[in-house]
């Protein structure tokens, strides 16, 4: 487990100050032209060798997806634009960091803008974090009244400009094209790929779209060295992550701790155990809701990095785990999550638009058990009709926590069924109410 | 007086006043000049915040995104179109108070049948989307809000409230009613998201952490 001695984000909580002198006393901006003094190449491979993959779900390699962008300007500028558009559910770590935090984010947010050619940055956080973003655009006021921001940052003899954008209450704006076309002053639709942002981003220009976490990270990275945070984990899942843990445990909370370390003992030190006991654990969805659950069985076991979910056919997201006890009705909840999809899909692709309405519907009718046993089968080809067929991953997103449930929690759902049935008579066939099956309850 | 709240009808016009001409000044700032269209999102914020100080019920009337389209340059029907797309954009009044309770599966787990019944009862609202017969408040569900580790939470206008159950909603709203602002952030003893009771980690401090290495 995480010693605090290797912990990235020492003022989490907002235990101590979060303004310009509290996080210099903390080792931000202390020397930072030193670290742009390695040269553009020499960032980018210390960021390579770090092994950091990109904290906000996907996993992808930070360093890698930093060296796409082109060596060499063709005239348009480049740009970094920052995924402060937390709307997962189940997750709020990325929040912790802008409001307690925000000197990290800023001056490594410089450093990554000078790896990849970028004179400017924008951060687009979620509208409904107000007080979040004000807290940051309080630091960028501070940043340039110091002259960290703004011509020659630092004393680095980059010039850079950090800008603070809000959304305004979509989901499908923290997918990075969404995010780029609500920057631009559109509906957040999705775009196709490619182009890829590198090419083709933000206005046209080169552009690379980071999550907050995976941002923050590159300044200590940078200072303690790409072998320090390689040595945390384990190979190919390294570093320190920024994990939560909501839902039916004793003390849910945001905390830092290293990847490869089991599930199991996470929800019980930081945790502070399951609601009623570690036997009273019914089921673990371990990084946002677009993770498949998993039932307790496995997460005696897993541990909790990349590839050790992957290969229980979930996923680590997030890392921002939702607990349940046994007295969750586990159907309702996956269908809460169902109605969440439904209400955030932008519209744009039909197997998505369609799809989550479908899914919505007969995720209702099984938490009441009004369906035929067939109709799980039923349900389950829906997803794979939706799953892959969009522009974005929201589609795949909606039909995976479905899926989830259908295999591991298919005879709760099959004795819901019969349960209703049994207490309507059971003539075989489905009950439909009088007035007839509401449609589309939005 | 005790006439029931009506919804104010669209203005004809809406003209932006000097401090959200302020706000604009430092908005048009960040981005391209050829690009300005991004400012919409900003500028229907803005405009929405002038009508809550101006009328107490902080909405866009189309007046204004008319108003926002001819100072961007763009065709009126684009601004529409992202005031309808986001929900954050009121395009209708609302109440003085703006209760929006996350119902997503992390603050359901926790208890938000109990802030959506507790807000019904004390601000005396039939159901979400509705305003109060006095004018007062606004129940809106909404999606998750990105701070599952303190669920519930009940936002008002901009405020997170967190950690709450039944009756600390009913206490809540019982003092906006009497015109105060409780402090927002955890209603338990807990700093920000650290476990409740106290933190488990960073119990070292920064600089005693730093001498031993």
């Amino acid at each position: 487990m995480l010693q605090d001695k290797d912990r990235i984000f020492t003022n989490l909580y907002g235990q101590d100050d979060w303004k310009l002198e509290g996080a210099r006393k903390r080792g931000d901006w202390d020397n930072t032209a030193a670290i742009l003094a390695k040269g553009r190449d020499g960032v980018v491979a210390e960021m390579k060798a770090s092994g950091l993959r990109g904290r906000g779900g996907a996993g992808f390699p930070t360093g890698l997806k930093w060296s796409f962008m082109p060596k060499q300007s063709d005239g348009r500028p480049h740009y970094l634009v920052i995924n402060g558009d937390e709307s997962e559910p189940g997750t709020c770590k990325d929040r912790e960091v802008m409001r307690h935090e925000p000197h990290k984010l800023i001056e490594s947010a410089l450093i990554a803008s000078f790896a990849m050619g970028a004179h400017a940055a924008y951060i687009y956080i979620r509208g409904e974090f107000f007080r979040e973003a004000e807290h940051l655009q309080y630091a960028v006021d501070e940043a340039y009244a110091a002259g960290l921001l703004g011509k020659n940052a630092a004393g680095t003899g980059w010039d850079f400009d950090f800008y603070i954008h809000r959304g305004a209450g979509a989901y499908i704006c923290g997918e990075e094209t969404a995010l780029l076309e609500s920057l631009e002053g559109k509906k957040g639709q999705p775009r196709m790929k490619p182009p890829f942002p590198a090419g083709v981003g933000l206005y046209g220009c080169p552009t690379t779209v980071n999550n907050v976490e995976s941002i923050s990270v590159a300044s200590t990275i940078m200072r303690r060295g790409a072998s320090w945070f390689a040595g945390l984990g384990r190979p190919n899942n390294a570093g320190s992550k920024l994990m939560a843990i909501s839902g039916h445990v004793n003390t849910p909370c945001v905390f830092e701790e290293e990847l490869g370390v089991p599930l199991k003992d996470i929800i019980e030190k930081h945790g502070g155990g399951v609601r009623g006991g570690w036997d009273n654990l019914l089921a673990v969805i371990p990084g946002g809701c677009s993770v498949p659950v998993l039932p307790k069985s496995i997460c005696e076991t897993v541990l909790m990095d990349y590839d050790s979910l992957r290969a229980e056919r979930s996923g680590l997201g997030t890392a921002c785990m939702i607990v349940m006890d046994k007295s969750t009705d586990i159907i309702e909840a996956i269908a809460r999550f169902s109605r969440f999809f439904k209400h955030e899909s932008c519209g744009q692709c039909t197997p998505c638009r369609e799809g989550t309405g479908w899914m919505m519907r007969m995720m209702d009718r099984m938490v009441q058990g009004r369906a035929e046993l067939e109709e799980i089968d039923l349900l389950e080809q829906v997803t794979r009709q939706v799953e892959g067929h969009t522009i974005c991953a929201l589609g795949d997103a909606a039909a995976w926590p479905i899926q989830g449930l259908i295999r591991h929690f298919r005879p709760e759902m099959e004795a819901r069924i019969r349960q209703y049935k049994a207490a309507l008579g059971g003539t075989g066939l489905v009950q439909v109410p009088a007035h007839g099956v509401p449609v589309a309850a939005e | 007086m005790n006439t029931p709240w009506k919804p104010a009808e669209q203005p004809d016009k809406f003209s932006f006043d000097a401090a959200s001409e302020a706000e604009i000044a430092k908005v048009l700032v960040k981005y391209p000049e050829a690009r300005k269209a991004s400012a919409v999102m900003p500028m229907l914020y803005i405009a929405q915040r002038q009508m809550g100080r101006e009328t107490g019920s902080a909405w866009v009337p189309v007046a204004a995104m008319d108003e926002i389209a001819r100072r961007l340059d763009m065709a009126p029907i684009r601004v529409y179109e992202v005031a309808s797309f986001y929900t954050m954009f009121n395009t209708r009044p609302i109440g003085r108070y703006h209760l929006q309770v996350c119902t997503t599966t992390s603050c359901w787990l926790r208890g938000s049948d109990d802030v959506v019944h507790a807000c019904k009862k004390a601000a005396g609202v039939g159901g979400f989307g509705e305003t109060s017969e006095d004018g007062l408040f606004t129940l809106t569900q909404v999606e998750c809000l990105g701070a599952c580790a303190n669920a519930p939470i009940l936002q008002v206008d901009d405020d997170f409230y967190e950690d709450m159950d039944g009756p600390r909603t009913e206490a809540l709203i019982a003092a906006l009613r009497a015109g105060e602002r409780p402090p927002a952030g955890p209603t338990v003893n807990r700093c920000g998201s650290a476990p409740e009771g106290g933190r488990k980690t960073l119990l070292v401090t920064p600089e005693a952490a730093s001498e031993n290495q």
